[in-house]
């Protein structure tokens, strides 16, 4: 499983969606689209803006559809990061 | 244009200020204030200091000597910097730490993050209490960054206030304007139809999709008000002729979410002196402040309510390890 380890790129309030959009393209996209299942790990992220977790997956899940779901998960998130991320992922969902 | 700072102008009473602002001839600013008291929201502050920036030639803008007792809290707030005045009389500066963030400008992605991290030691508040603040300013100021085309950015600040334990901002900019960004993809015939669309989670004016695209979902602005709601606050957006105004509600109201911002308590006006650009103002108590997760509750289970149509076999949850 590849990991992708958040909180070097963006300290502990994970803000910038240009950074966000960079770790997508550069990492996550092509993992993903080499079939590889991949861990996001939020360790140290405190807080999270939902700007920047729609920029980071919400054109994976998009462009793969709901079942890339089952190789994309969220490693180390606290509460905030977890549901931040539940909404993208939910309300996604509803407009696929 | 002419500005009129009253003896007070909060979001609660903001109207009859805005009605007053004459934004005529642009090429010039004249600030006038009332002799004795002058205090204002942070919203205020933010939009004399957008309107002076366009002007090259400083000599066009003519601050008028503040009687005020209060003038020194608008020289520590950085307005008159701001405004290249050097007519006021000197006064010494004090440490801001524990008040205030003073008026910046902020014009990209790196001072933005740098503005969030220095700003917290600055309101000497524990770091959970923070959170909605620095989820606003990154929200709306990235908002001015991808929407407004300024090349004057956002002009941002903020101030605590001890007594109600809150924190008051404000940010400003002087570009496209919320229903000219909205209708790039959306039809709004009013400034109060684009601003309700702008709150509206899923529309955004960057593309017709409901939902968004790879990098803006449209949810921003209805994050801030709905911040706003659950803690009671006023939440204000001045765009164009248009002005909606969250208001206050009562306790048991402020656990409900709604989608479109005309059904939560508001006033809208569509007939104010024209603001080129956005304004926003935001008041957050820190008192009855939510646990922010809270808020995401809530925020999930509107979503959700709104979204009948969900079809429970497809649906997948994300998985966390």
């Amino acid at each position: 499983m590849k990991e992708i380890k958040l909180f070097p790129k963006t300290g502990s309030f994970a803000e910038n969606k240009d950074v966000a959009k960079a770790i997508r393209i550069s990492e996550l996209t092509p993992a993903l689209e080499e079939n590889e299942k991949v861990a996001l790990d939020f360790e140290g992220v405190t807080s999270a803006t939902q700007s920047f977790i729609h920029a980071l997956i919400s054109e994976v899940i998009r462009r793969e559809g709901v079942a890339v779901l089952d190789r994309l998960k969220f490693k180390n998130c606290d509460e905030t990061v977890k549901k931040m991320i539940a909404i993208v992922v939910s309300y996604m969902q509803d407009t696929l | 244009m002419r500005i009129n700072l009253p003896p007070g102008a909060f979001l609660g009473n903001l109207d009859p200020f805005l009605r007053e602002f004459d934004p005529r001839d642009p090429s010039t600013l004249t600030l006038s204030s009332h002799p004795k008291w002058v205090y204002v929201h942070p919203m205020v502050l933010s939009m004399v200091a957008a309107l002076s920036l366009p002007i090259a030639d400083k000599s066009k803008i003519n601050v008028e000597t503040m009687q005020a007792k209060s003038r020194p809290y608008f020289e520590r707030m950085g307005l008159f910097k701001f405004l290249g005045s050097t007519g006021q009389q000197p006064v010494t500066e004090h440490d801001p730490s524990g008040r205030f963030i003073p008026l910046t400008r902020i014009r990209d992605s790196e001072s933005l993050n740098r503005f969030i991290t220095e700003m917290i030691p600055l309101l000497h508040a524990e770091p959970e209490r923070v959170n909605p603040l620095k989820y606003v300013i990154s929200e709306l100021v990235r908002n001015v960054f991808e929407h407004s085309y300024s090349p004057y950015g956002a002009i941002v600040c903020a101030q605590f206030y001890p007594k109600s334990n809150s924190i008051k901002v404000g940010v400003a900019d002087t570009g496209l304007g919320i229903k000219r960004t909205i209708n790039e993809s959306h039809p709004a015939s009013t400034d109060t139809e684009a601003i309700g669309l702008a709150l509206t989670p899923g529309i955004t004016g960057a593309t017709k999709r409901f939902g968004g695209n790879a990098v803006n979902a449209g949810a921003g602005l209805f994050f801030i008000k709905s911040i706003a709601k659950v803690n009671g606050d006023f939440f204000v957006i001045y765009s164009g002729s248009g002005m909606y105004k969250l208001l206050k509600s009562k306790e048991k109201e402020r656990r409900k979410l709604y989608l479109g911002p005309f059904k939560d308590r508001h006033s809208k006006h569509d007939d104010f002196p024209y603001w080129q650009g956005t304004l926003v103002g935001v008041d957050i108590s820190l008192d009855k402040h939510q646990p922010f997760t809270a808020l995401l509750d809530l925020i999930g289970d509107t979503y959700q309510k709104h979204h009948k149509k969900r079809k429970k076999n497809g649906f997948k949850k994300a998985k966390f390890i």
